[in-house]
């Protein structure tokens, strides 16, 4: 394993290829580590750099989530969304953080398909439970939730207990099914 | 329905339309299926395969459901294959059968709380989730933990990763007929669940740690339990050993199927055992150590042939290594507190909150609500151990409130079984029950 | 009756009905429906040191056409609450169900969007285990009751006092105890 790199010194080298399409964050706290925080017009570039350039070589995407800011002010996001991006390099060991604001009315974000397999799932979970599209993901069926249930449950206007989805079965007695509840099929296809 | 669906890798139907509105409740009660116009966001492929008309054998396939109420699943996983003849064709996966929103749930329990909620989570190791969530909290609120929680904590979840490991592969034992190694594994992982409960209580759901250490201490006898469990899984991983390696029918079934290349287990984000078998040396305990993992002396075990063979084998290897970790982890067991000093983070002891108004003010600012542990607003972290399926990461937004604002749990299983209609393509049906067993795939921690 | 004197000491006389019972409480083929933490404990009431094989129920059938004692042990999503009615279903009469665990009584700590808060509401359930998860000696204790249950009942799997009595001879019809005849002819309704 090479030596790795502090977040700061990641977002040094990212800063000087990308200068102003890129701000960088750092959370309070005292061993907060440096975010790199770009445009999802750049976000494609940004991982791209990040994944190819000698010394950098981000070839492990540990995790893609999203984050619903629509209780929460936090002042170098100021789009609802941010999806979130983990990244890690085996061959260096250094960990990045990598952010884009995504606005609510016009939810999508690029798929970093191309560049890491294991963006396949975890931007289907992102989409399933943020409703955030990832343009250029193959499959974007949901994950979780079944195929018919209406809403993104992760976002912050859902509520916690549903919105009546656990109630709606139909009900078995010794004598067989007595009400029809919302005549949801069996799993089986 | 035919000219509608499409292979998978072609552009997915209607990828430019933007996100249906949310329905309410109305629509709900009257049934999701009679209403025409939302149908989520594809309608028609439920299942990228191929329909039968396509196929070059004359139509010759079929679709097989396996799951998810299948005994080779286990769990709720369910996946649909294509099969022409005995032989897989194409498969396509479908998960989210034990989906029970924690993420959404952690947003409304205190941090604290939701330490019992991670056990939940990889039932097959608890001990593993609870001290993951626990260093991803204390990394959030800068706390220190005392050194003897730090020792119990690595000696409890290396036992629980043995239990983990024996039980997987005792299970992919059952799954190539090798019936009795599941029982054997069991016996072994009741003498686990004893040990748990003299320390923590309870046999599985263990809620162990608390945020900046551990909630009591182990009992006088720790000592020599651990021990005596030390000699006898030394023994029994013999017994595994001779009872399955260089067997013939079991190295039939399990060599060669399921090959994961070194690239792709990087690429697909696999991590753990899978990671492992397939050359790659990447242990969070070595690559970032956490709870003093720098202080034992122990090695990262790789196989290289990165099929299902090379996955139980390293199974095997790590058990050992844990092993080697427990003996030198007991030996240096200090004394002192079990929990952190902090009065902001930990509860005072129960009898002093009764005597102690000192106490008692502290009691009740932990548990009050709009209290309790309160990190500062905006931070946020993504920490990482090695559970037993491999890196087990937890991210968590603070906006200051005593309830975190974001958690996002990184489970491995959910990467390793995405692979799975790409190992399985092309194999027996039954291969791919033996491919599908050493991925050891949690669907607790799969769908969270 | 004096028939055992007749056929010798090797032969019982009995009831079908009780026989028919005998055979149920001893024979129970679990189906087990099992999801999360709950189904490990069950795994571990099957294997060596808990040993469900001792109450009869070690035959585990993971085709529900087989089974008569189904299992819940474990969270039920709203997406696997449509496959557990399927297989309820399907399993064949007389059937029983055994809600192991906090989550599949009730929803347990998991008051979310996703989970059925307790199976009970559309599934008729014999026998509630508390526990999250249940000690494998809870689940050998449900198995007991669900034999008392057993016992309880008629062949036909209707309880004791759920059975459609007779009605009672008015005084005028006959003062005599009802004959045998008579209550073969007079419809059952059940």
């Amino acid at each position: 394993m090479g030596t790795p790199l502090t977040p700061e010194q990641i977002t040094e080298r990212l800063s000087k290829q990308f200068g102003d399409e890129l701000s960088v964050h750092l959370p309070p706290g005292k061993s907060a580590a440096q975010v790199a925080i770009v445009s999802r017009e750049s976000l494609e570039d940004t991982l791209s750099f990040l994944q190819s350039e000698a010394g950098l070589e981000f070839d492990f995407l540990v995790d893609v989530t999203a984050v619903d800011y629509l209780h929460f002010d936090e002042p170098s996001i100021q789009e609802r969304f941010a999806a979130v991006y983990q990244l890690y390099s085996t061959i260096h060991n250094h960990r990045f953080t990598l952010k884009t604001p995504v606005p609510e009315d016009d939810a999508w974000v690029p798929s970093a398909v191309e560049l890491w397999g294991s963006a396949l799932w975890a931007e289907r979970e992102t989409h399933d439970m943020y409703g955030i599209r990832f343009k250029g993901n193959p499959d974007m069926r949901r994950l979780l939730m079944p195929e018919d249930f209406p809403g993104f449950p992760l976002r912050k206007d859902y509520p916690l207990r549903g919105r009546g989805e656990r109630d709606a079965f139909p009900q078995y007695l010794d004598s067989g099914p007595i009400s029809g509840g919302a005549g949801k099929e069996g799993g089986g296809g | 329905m035919s000219e509608k669906r499409k292979a998978p890798g072609m552009p997915a139907e209607g990828a430019e339309q933007s996100p249906p509105e949310t329905l309410g409740l109305e629509l709900l009660r009257k049934g999701l299926a009679a209403d025409p116009e939302y149908r989520g966001e594809h309608p028609e492929p439920r299942f990228f395969i191929t329909d039968e008309a396509e196929d070059d054998f004359g139509g010759k396939t079929m679709t097989l459901n396996l799951g998810p109420q299948h005994p080779a699943t286990h769990g709720t996983l369910r996946v649909v294959l294509k099969v022409r003849g005995e032989k897989i064709v194409a498969a396509d996966t479908e998960i989210g059968f034990l989906h029970t929103g924690f993420e959404k749930l952690s947003e409304h329990m205190s941090y604290q709380q939701w330490v019992t909620v991670t056990d939940r989570m990889n039932y097959m190791s608890a001990m593993n989730n609870n001290v993951g969530y626990a260093i991803a909290c204390e990394e959030l609120l800068g706390v220190e933990v005392p050194r003897r929680a730090q020792v119990i904590r690595v000696i409890l979840s290396e036992f629980s990763r043995l239990a983990d490991h024996i039980v997987c592969n005792g299970l992919a034992g059952m799954d190539v007929g090798a019936f009795s190694l599941m029982f054997w594994a069991f016996e072994r992982r009741e003498k686990v669940y004893d040990l748990m409960e003299a320390v923590t209580g309870t046999r599985l759901t263990t809620s162990y740690t608390r945020i900046g250490g551990v909630f009591r201490d182990v009992p006088a006898d720790f000592d020599s339990m651990v021990k005596n469990l030390v000699t006898e899984f030394r023994r029994f991983l013999e017994e595994m050993r001779s009872m399955t390696l260089g067997n013939r029918i079991f190295e039939d079934r399990m060599r060669g199927v399921g090959i994961i290349s070194s690239a792709d287990a990087v690429n697909w984000g696999l991590t753990g055992p899978i990671l492992r078998a397939s050359g790659i040396a990447y242990d969070v305990r070595k690559a970032r150590p956490y709870s003093g993992y720098e202080r034992y002396d122990f090695e990262v075990p790789t196989q290289e042939g990165g099929d299902s063979y090379s996955r139980f084998v390293q199974r095997l290897e790590e058990c050992e290594q844990s092993l080697d970790i427990i003996s030198q982890a007991i030996e240096d067991l200090p004394e002192g507190p079990v929990l952190s000093e902090d009065k902001k983070i930990s509860l005072p002891e129960k009898d002093e909150v009764h005597q102690n108004i000192e106490s008692l003010i502290h009691h009740f600012k932990q548990i009050m609500f709009g209290h309790g542990i309160l990190p500062e607003r905006g931070r946020e972290v993504y920490s990482s151990t090695e559970s037993p399926n491999g890196e087990l990461g937890f991210y968590i937004v603070s906006d200051g409130e005593m309830n975190s604002y974001k958690t996002r749990v990184r489970p491995p299983s959910i990467f390793h079984f995405a692979v799975l209609p790409k190992l399985i393509e092309g194999l027996m049906i039954s291969d791919a029950v033996a491919v599908l067993a050493t991925l050891n795939v949690i669907a607790g921690e799969l769908d969270r | 009756m004096g028939l055992e004197k007749l056929l010798g000491d090797n032969i019982i006389t009995t009831s079908v009905d009780s026989v028919a019972k005998w055979a149920r409480k001893n024979a129970l083929w679990p189906m087990p429906f099992g999801t999360a933490c709950c189904a490990i404990e069950m795994m571990a009431t099957l294997s060596g040191r808990f040993d469900m094989a001792r109450f009869g129920a070690e035959v585990i059938r993971f085709s529900p056409r087989q089974a008569d004692l189904m299992i819940v042990s474990g969270r039920i999503s709203i997406k696997m609450m449509p496959v557990l009615l399927k297989i309820y279903e399907q399993m064949p009469e007389p059937k029983w169900v055994i809600s192991m665990g906090a989550c599949a009584s009730s929803g347990g700590v998991f008051d979310t969007y996703t989970l059925v808060q307790g199976v009970d509401q559309f599934l008729p359930v014999h026998c509630y285990i508390p526990g999250c998860p249940p000690r494998p000696e809870s689940l050998l204790d449900a198995l007991m009751k669900i034999q008392d249950i057993i016992d309880e009942e008629d062949s036909d799997g209707k309880a004791e006092e759920d059975r459609e009595k007779p009605e009672p001879e008015t005084e005028e019809e006959t003062g005599d105890s009802v004959s045998a005849e008579q209550e073969v002819v007079e419809p059952s309704g059940s």
